[in-house]
């Protein structure tokens, strides 16, 4: 147990944890913004894969850092927009649709991929460009805080900006207030005139937006190249930790947080020979737990009132 | 034949074409020999009784899981859970395989059933919590898929995998608990038997009993369901049930038909699969095979075509995506549809 505080308690720790938390914060927050609006996107996972390839792409082609940023966050929204257009203009199921989505990713990634550089598995051949880590003036000097603070991909800074932009967003504007009505009783928002459709597809695309970020961030930051399937799960952690914070922005980011400490801890403990296969699940039975006691009590107050 | 059946039957079909042709102009497009690559691709599975063979073993499994899918969306459940149930049914049938002593069709009934059991407690969780408290099907079903992969795997690679083996893989299983091929020069094993009564078996039960009716009430409407008497909560649950049990036979039957070790290092997307199945086969039970039928011939086809070209055959996804979509899209040839009912209306007067 000493030996597991010593690895814990150490900025390193603390640095590689908000590493990690860093593309599952992205997607959670396309997570709530579309789930707030009553589309649940279970296609974020497909969107970051694209988009972390797009990242690659477009970087290794105009030797622009900014430009891969930029065309990774354009792909997650023309594909987040496919996925409006097809469930709110033709009715697809927004979850079969989500499916779809991850379908296509997942083959056309690998097809673009292979197309582009004759490989299937990374695009190591693509001489493309990492986005820049800053190092904070001032709070780098400080001990300790400096370390875990300072020095990160400035991708980790604009998705705690992002954050609070989207609890900005929500509580304090009037989309905000639509996007939430839209989510909560549609009819009720149609009655008072507000465009659903339009409303549900904002909210869709800026899903596509933050879930592009999330893939940039893959791609352009937390390694230098594309592999195939490299969002390995973190859409689906995203929508567990949306849940699990229940929609709430505070809450999906503490989620988003716990994940990412769960991640960087089963790396560290498998040193300590602690299954790692286990340490990973925990987020996962915790969503379901936290899921359930929500549910159930929901339940005994409605069957309470009668 | 009715008139939506037809149309539901030209809007399938008009789906499925328009993937193919997508298919196609991406080998146009791509291919530095696009005629063979199609030819590979389209004819490409009939060319030998192996290649039959393949796309028939590939069919198994997605009969089993586009059966479940079936069952679950007729009574309005996203539950996507039967992926994680294949992945740990398959597991659970291999340490039966490995660890258990027992003549030869008994042995290979235990496994099987020791997928099914578990498949049909999890289902039955899921179920459970959905119908008691309303919880997310989809939510916890996805959660549960990770969960049970990540027991899986440590269970894998603590108790039963072979340090012996080069890539990842258990322990062998032994011979007794192994499927039968029942055609020669193919991998066709007895699985598909076993299939192919499941389906009749899902068949009868969904339209011929009491449970399979209300299950089907509960779907279309639950509201209406309730208020005529019937349980909504026992028929979420009943199907649950169903759904995981055949789910978890099609796991445990695919690992000992297929296999003689247990090799999934990731979970295998068959449940995905069983969505778009279902979709394809529009939710009825039969229809699954042709589904699977249709789905494991263009997986095949692919293979095929990467093998002999140049062309990925990832390429399959991407029409898999476009068929899901163009399938649950409602409104999908909606004009035409307006247009053939005023037509059939006026034919009529």
């Amino acid at each position: 147990m000493r030996s597991l505080l010593d690895i814990i308690l150490t900025p390193d720790f603390a640095f590689s944890a908000i590493r990690v938390t860093t593309p599952l914060l992205f997607a959670a927050l396309g997570a709530l913004i579309s789930d707030r609006a009553g589309a649940a996107n279970i296609g974020l996972e497909g969107i970051m894969l694209m988009a972390a390839l797009a990242g690659v792409v477009f970087s290794a082609y105009t030797q622009s850092a900014l430009i891969g940023l930029l065309g990774a966050i354009l792909i997650g929204l023309l594909t987040a927009s496919m996925l409006a257009y097809f469930t709110l203009k033709l009715k697809t199921d927004v979850i079969l649709g989500g499916i779809a989505l991850n379908f296509f990713a997942n083959g056309g990634t690998i097809f673009v991929l292979y197309y582009l550089t004759g490989d299937k598995g990374t695009s190591a051949s693509l001489a493309s460009m990492v986005l820049p880590n800053i190092h904070i003036p001032v709070i780098r000097n400080i001990p300790i805080l400096g370390e875990i603070v300072s020095g990160h991909n400035v991708l980790t800074y604009i998705a705690i900006l992002s954050a609070i932009g989207v609890w900005y967003v929500l509580e304090k504007t009037a989309l905000g207030l639509r996007i939430r009505s839209v989510g909560e009783n549609e009819n009720a928002a149609k009655s008072v005139g507000v465009n659903v459709m339009k409303i549900r597809y904002i909210a869709l695309a800026l899903s596509g937006v933050f879930a592009g970020m999330g893939g940039a961030f893959l791609s352009m930051g937390y390694v230098s190249w594309f592999s195939r399937g490299m969002s390995a799960g973190r859409g689906w952690i995203a929508l567990a930790a949306e849940a699990m914070g229940r929609g709430t922005v505070l809450g999906t980011t503490l989620s988003s947080v716990l994940f990412g400490v769960a991640d960087a801890l089963s790396n560290t403990l498998q040193l300590l020979n602690i299954p790692a296969e286990l340490i990973r699940i925990l987020p996962y039975v915790a969503t379901v737990v936290g899921l359930l006691a929500y549910a159930i009590r929901e339940t005994n107050k409605r069957k309470a009132k009668g | 034949m009715n008139f939506e059946n037809r149309f539901e039957l030209i809007r399938t079909f008009a789906a499925v074409t328009i993937s193919l042709i997508l298919g196609f102009a991406i080998i146009l497009l791509v291919s530095d020999e696009p005629l063979s690559s199609i030819y590979y691709f389209v004819i490409g599975p009939v060319l030998k009784t192996r290649y039959i063979g393949n796309v028939i073993e590939l069919a198994i499994p997605l009969i089993f899981s586009g059966l479940a899918t079936v069952i679950l969306f007729q009574t309005s459940l996203f539950n996507l859970g039967a992926e994680g149930v294949f992945y740990f049914s398959g597991l659970m049938a291999a340490i039966v395989g490995i660890g258990l002593s027992l003549p030869a069709p008994l042995h290979a009934i235990v496994a099987i059933a020791a997928g099914g059991l578990f498949g049909m407690l999890l289902m039955f969780m899921i179920g459970y919590f959905k119908a008691k408290w309303n919880a997310s099907e989809l939510v916890i079903s996805l959660m549960f898929n990770s969960i049970f992969y990540g027991i899986g795997l440590y269970i894998l690679n603590y108790f039963f995998r072979d340090p012996d083996i080069a890539g990842f893989a258990s322990f062998k299983m032994q011979k007794t608990v192994l499927l039968a091929n029942i055609i020669p020069k193919t991998r066709i094993h007895s699985g598909l038997i076993i299939a192919l009564v499941t389906v009749l078996l899902a068949y009868l039960f969904l339209y011929r009993t009491k449970w399979g009716y209300e299950i089907r009430m509960t779907g279309i409407n639950g509201d209406f369901a309730r208020y005529s008497g019937m349980n909504t909560t026992k028929a979420i649950i009943i199907a649950s049930i169903a759904a995981g049990i055949i789910s978890g036979i099609g796991g445990a039957v695919e690992v000992i038909g297929m296999y003689d070790r247990f090799r999934w290092a990731a979970l295998p997307g068959l449940g995905f699969d069983g969505a778009l199945i279902a979709m394809l086969a529009k939710n009825k039970p039969g229809s699954t095979i042709y589904a699977a039928l249709f789905l494991a011939y263009i997986r095949i086809g692919a293979d095929l075509m990467a093998r002999m070209t140049n062309i990925p055959s990832e390429m399959v996804f991407i029409m898999q995506a476009v068929i899901i979509l163009l399938i649950s899209g409602g409104k999908f040839l909606e004009k035409y549809r307006q247009k053939a009912l005023l037509r059939e209306v006026k034919k009529n007067a």
